[in-house]
């Protein structure tokens, strides 16, 4: 038999249910991945007590014939922006410094009272602000995957460690949350399923808040099938969240036919970018075949605003972000550094405990806000947004679902692009969109680049058509074959 | 417009950050520089468009005036760098 | 009545508007589920949404919206259906999410009329601006250690209803008549308890003045966060001339936030920050816009209680009441129902007098308030009752009001416990007189004679011998058929 760690989590929770391992053994054969992965630097920090005993209240359950369904007793990573009651929880940042909730976050605590068993909190880039996981205050996360040329890769961002220790087949499933591809991007960059959920589908009570208006939470896994099962554990109402919307989750899962007959896939001219790597093109060009071949019909689509939807996110997520992070002060909790008076005192803390792209966010943002700008940038900015929404709405009237890439390129090196933010936020430049306007949308492994890294192909669809996201993006997933064992592993 | 490192100040300065006045110039030229790229938002005609206020579409929920919460102030403090006696301190302030 | 300042070169007017904080009455906060109430030991009523914990959203409160809806009806505002929460940026000790919930470019409730009711009984009418909904912020203590200021958040995210006037107020007492009149209608809807006191309702004005004729406005400033209608109208006081003399010295009145110092009845100006608060508004996106159907306006605008006003008018078309008494009883919502509950199948007028007259003196003696009397309206109705029935004099009636003060009891468990019943049965009375009449013969002559005066004596003997419980009426009808004989 493989061991344990390759099996999906589909697999696994089948496996559980026969009888042919325990979630105890599962558990320590995570545990066991984890240590040996420290290397990647996925993990801020590890719970390996917590896991031990949650999987052992998981067995005992089982033992007495209860089960809460598939995800009871199976090990999943919790990325380091969800707050977990007695767990120490950073967000990636000095200003955290050992924060430690007397609370738990709707959607970890969804996954609890489900039955996963959690391992650990992964790292991420600093407040999720990121694309490549380097910004974080505990050092930059590793891919797992090797390039020909044998450097390292940056996993993407801002949800590095969760698609890290996915990919290297530490835990079954991660979260991960998506400003504006936090999720796809990493996904893509190692070769796993990122899923980002339309807005309003995870509750965002306990989520260390980046930009409110667009942040989501979403799974992290190494199938399709496996996405669907940890959406519906992490998903549904709260009351507490007033942007979750009140609507009956569906089974996700069973929305996975493998039949897209008929289905209309819509092609936005508008992501075919200047300068484009041919191997990007190329994989673009295999997904709508893959798609004509299950029956699908694809068709160009206009998307005209998309050219301008980077420069919008860029105003929007910074001005909310230079909000949401005002109460990082040093008086209730996380990192103080003292100064003569109150001012002083914030301006040491929030200078010591901001890292250097959180601190150039805030400040754009601000920036953005302040007095005699806000028209010029924040509300033009909303504008556009309206428009980007309307671009979407006219698409869907004429399709059922789009495809893209995910991202411009595969993972590149790390340290590279940090002295130059714009070339950075370029990466999201086929996720941002999206975000925007609150879609869902998921980024699936393709294919490989001429380096041999992972690419990924994206299906977005109209708000709250998750199912159709799913079952597009397993009728990919099925035709690519992608192999998601790490080369040379 | 350009951001000049008298500006970055304020900004920081209404964002309490405290910035090296060493950082300034560089900071001004990166801030520059993105705010620079936004700015091509203005080719955007956005006339009689409306400014998005939320992407979900649905009413705001209203909870019923009940007390469900508080009552715990362990909770409060538990992560409070300096508490005493029950409340969070800051640098005296002088009103 | 116009409220001048003599200048060196002529008369001068105030222009004033106020800004007025009510805390709105509910049991949770506007954005948590943490009490409200107050006095509670130091963050006992903090929810980790009101310490702003990271990850920690605001839901609103649905009955602090009608309370907001309530009071704006009362204004006799327009109520925007639409209306937006925006996020208000600064920091400061007790503030802990970094920014204020506040409403800006789209508050709940547009432009309103107050009318003043002023002494001489002419009307003022008074212009709303706007009323919107916003989070109170926490207490900072600055006694407590030597270097240290202590934070307590119990006040956090308290809803607060921000009422903003027009700069129609001309005159300091027109500001405290305006300040009255807002908190009796608040208090009438039960949607801001109004206790200057204790906080719950707080004032900053808005002064300017200028020379009697123009008609622009000049700079004005701004005190801020007065707690006392005195305190108010004696800040308009001294503003008012500490301008008038800058105007008539050369001098420039700054625009600038000032603070009342209570002790001295002056203002000066707040320490001058370092950089002016630039607040950063944007709608907060953790919230939707606040959209309400006109159906929850109407079912609130439905159950509205009636208003002074209205009760005013109604006092004096269906009682019969003079407009300042009628003024008086509809002050106070309690006041008034407690009125209404005396005067019912009751003479009004008579139950007025005893009410404005006994119970007010009575209780202002005592500093008690209406809730408060120890004498309830049925009682007291049953001692309007007890003289109208002949039971009791005038005057015997105010000694059992006052052991009704007292003792809180029943009039007539007093007049039974007392035997303070009046003697109102002619035979028993009529045998007292003919007693008189026979022993005294010598006053019997003086008063044939015409010295109508010693009537008075007889009646004092009749008194005395009854100890004061003989009908005066009877007393007097009797001697005067019998001594006529």
């Amino acid at each position: 038999m493989a061991a344990l760690t390759d099996l999906t989590l589909a697999e696994a929770a089948a496996g559980l249910a026969a009888g042919d391992f325990t979630s105890i053994e599962l558990t320590d054969a995570s545990l066991a991945a984890m240590e040996a992965g420290r290397a990647l630097n996925a993990f801020i920090t590890e719970t390996p007590e917590l896991a031990r005993a949650r999987a052992a209240e998981s067995d005992a359950r089982r033992g007495r014939g209860e089960t809460r369904g598939p995800l009871d007793g199976v090990p999943v990573a919790i990325k380091d922006l969800f707050c977990t009651e007695g767990v120490l929880t950073t967000a990636g940042s000095h200003i955290l410094d050992g924060f430690t909730p007397t609370y738990e976050s709707t959607v970890s605590q969804n996954l609890r009272n489900a039955g996963a068993v959690m391992i650990g909190k992964t790292n991420l880039d600093e407040f999720a602000m990121g694309s490549s996981n380097a910004t974080s205050y505990y050092g930059p996360v590793i891919n797992p995957w090797r390039a020909d040329d044998g450097k390292d890769r940056v996993p993407g961002g801002s949800s590095g460690g969760s698609a890290s220790s996915v990919a290297a087949r530490i835990c079954f499933g991660a979260t991960g949350t998506d400003t504006g591809g936090s999720i796809r991007q990493p996904g893509s960059f190692c070769g796993i399923v990122g899923m980002k959920p339309t807005y309003g589908r995870c509750s965002r009570w306990g989520i260390v808040a980046f930009a409110s208006s667009l942040d989501q939470a979403g799974p992290m896994t190494r199938t399709v099938r496996d996405a669907a099962l940890m959406l519906q554990g992490m998903a549904g109402h709260d009351p507490k969240d007033s942007t979750s919307t009140p609507v009956d989750l569906p089974d996700f899962a069973a929305a996975l036919t493998g039949d897209i007959r008929g289905m209309k896939i819509g092609i936005p001219k508008e992501y075919r970018l200047d300068g484009m790597p041919e191997e990007i093109e190329a994989l673009w060009r295999q997904g709508v075949e893959w798609l004509e071949a299950a029956g699908a019909e694809t068709r160009e689509v206009s998307l005209p605003h998309t050219k301008y939807a980077l420069p919008t996110y860029y105003i929007i997520a910074p001005a909310e972000a230079s909000s949401n992070l005002a109460r990082y002060d040093g008086v209730r909790y996380g990192l103080r550094v003292p100064g003569d008076s109150l001012d002083e005192m914030y301006e040491n803390t929030r200078g010591a405990g901001f890292g250097a792209e959180v601190r150039r966010r805030v400040l754009i943002g601000t920036y953005v806000l302040s007095a005699g700008y806000y028209d010029a940038y924040y509300i033009k900015a909303q504008r556009v947004r309206s428009l980007i929404a309307r671009d979407f709405d006219r698409a869907f009237e004429e399709v059922d679902a789009l495809l893209t890439p995910t991202a411009p390129s595969a993972a590149f090196a790390l340290g590279e692009k940090m002295d130059d933010p714009i070339a950075m936020y370029l990466n999201d430049v086929f996720t941002v969109p999206s975000s925007l306007a609150g879609l869902p949308a998921i980024s699936v492994p393709a294919g490989l680049s001429r380096e041999g890294l992972p690419l990924g192909l994206q299906i977005i669809t109209p708000a709250f058509d998750e199912e159709r996201v799913f079952r597009v993006g397993e009728v990919l997933e099925t035709a690519s074959s992608f192999d998601t064992r790490l080369r040379g592993a | 417009m350009a951001l000049d490192s008298n500006t970055v100040k304020k900004i920081a300065f209404l964002a309490r950050i405290k910035v090296p006045d060493s950082d300034l110039g560089g900071l001004a030229n990166e801030l520059n520089n993105i705010i620079g790229w936004v700015e091509q938002l203005g080719e955007v005609n956005t006339e009689g468009v409306e400014p998005m206020t939320s992407v979900a579409e649905m009413s705001l929920y209203k909870r019923a005036d009940e007390v469900t919460d508080g009552a715990y102030p362990e909770r409060v403090l538990a992560n409070a760098p300096e508490p005493e006696k029950g409340f969070y301190t800051v640098p005296k302030v002088v009103e | 009545m116009t409220y001048l300042i003599q200048g060196d070169r002529g008369d001068w007017e105030v222009v004033i508007g106020l800004e007025i904080h009510g805390q709105v009455v509910s049991k949770a906060k506007l954005f948590s589920g943490a009490a409200t109430a107050f006095g509670a030991d130091p963050n006992c009523q903090v929810s980790l949404v009101d310490a702003a914990m990271p990850g920690m959203l605001p839901v609103i409160n649905e009955h602090c919206v009608e309370q907001a809806v309530r009071t704006g009806l009362g204004l006799k505002a327009e109520i925007n259906l639409f209306s937006v929460f925006e996020r208000k940026n600064y920091f400061y000790a007790d503030l802990p999410q970094g920014y204020q919930i506040s409403q800006y470019q789209h508050p709940i409730v547009g432009e309103g009329t107050v009318v003043l009711d002023m002494p001489d009984g002419s009307t003022r009418e008074i212009g709303i601006e706007r009323l919107h909904m916003e989070q109170d912020a926490g207490k900072s203590l600055h006694d407590q250690d030597p270097r240290r200021s202590f934070i307590d958040l119990n006040r956090t995210g308290v809803c607060l209803m921000e009422i903003v006037t027009k700069p129609d107020i001309r005159s300091p007492e027109e500001a405290g008549l305006f300040l009255r009149k807002l908190r009796s209608i608040m208090r009438y809807l039960g949607t801001c308890d109004g206790n200057m006191e204790e906080g719950s309702m707080r004032c900053d004005i808005n002064v300017s003045v200028r020379s009697v004729g123009e008609t622009e406005l000049r700079t004005r400033a701004e005190v801020k966060n007065l707690n006392s209608v005195r305190f108010v109208m004696q800040a308009i006081e001294y503003e008012a001339s500490r301008q008038v003399e800058a105007h008539d010295a050369g001098e420039e009145v700054v625009q600038e936030t000032r603070l009342f110092d209570s002790a001295r009845g002056t203002t000066r100006p707040m320490r001058a920050k370092e950089f002016a608060h630039d607040y950063r508004y944007f709608p907060d996106p953790d919230l939707l816009p606040l959209q309400l159907d006109q159906a929850f306006v109407d079912r609130i605008k439905a159950a509205l209680p009636e208003l002074p006003d209205d009760k005013k008018a109604r006092f004096i078309r269906e009682f019969g009441l003079s407009p300042y008494d009628a003024g008086v009883l509809v002050a106070s919502r309690r006041v008034a129902e407690y009125f209404e509950a005396v005067a019912e199948g009751r003479d009004p007028k008579t139950a007025a007098n005893w009410v404005i007259t006994n119970l007010f003196g009575a209780l202002n003696a005592k500093g008690l308030d209406i809730s408060e009397s120890p004498v309830s309206a049925a009682a007291l109705g049953k001692l309007i009752d007890l003289i109208g029935k002949g039971t009791l004099s005038g005057r015997m009636a105010k000694e059992v009001f006052d052991a009704m003060l007292e003792s809180g009891q029943d009039p007539e468990a007093i007049v039974a416990e007392r035997g303070l019943e009046q003697i109102s049965d002619s035979g028993a009375i009529e045998g007292i007189v003919d007693g008189l009449i026979a022993d005294n013969p010598t006053q019997v002559e003086q008063y044939r004679a015409g010295n109508q005066k010693v009537i008075g004596w007889f009646v004092g003997q009749i008194m005395k011998a009854t100890q004061g419980k003989a009908n005066p009426q009877m007393v007097n009808k009797l001697l005067r058929e019998k001594l006529g004989e």
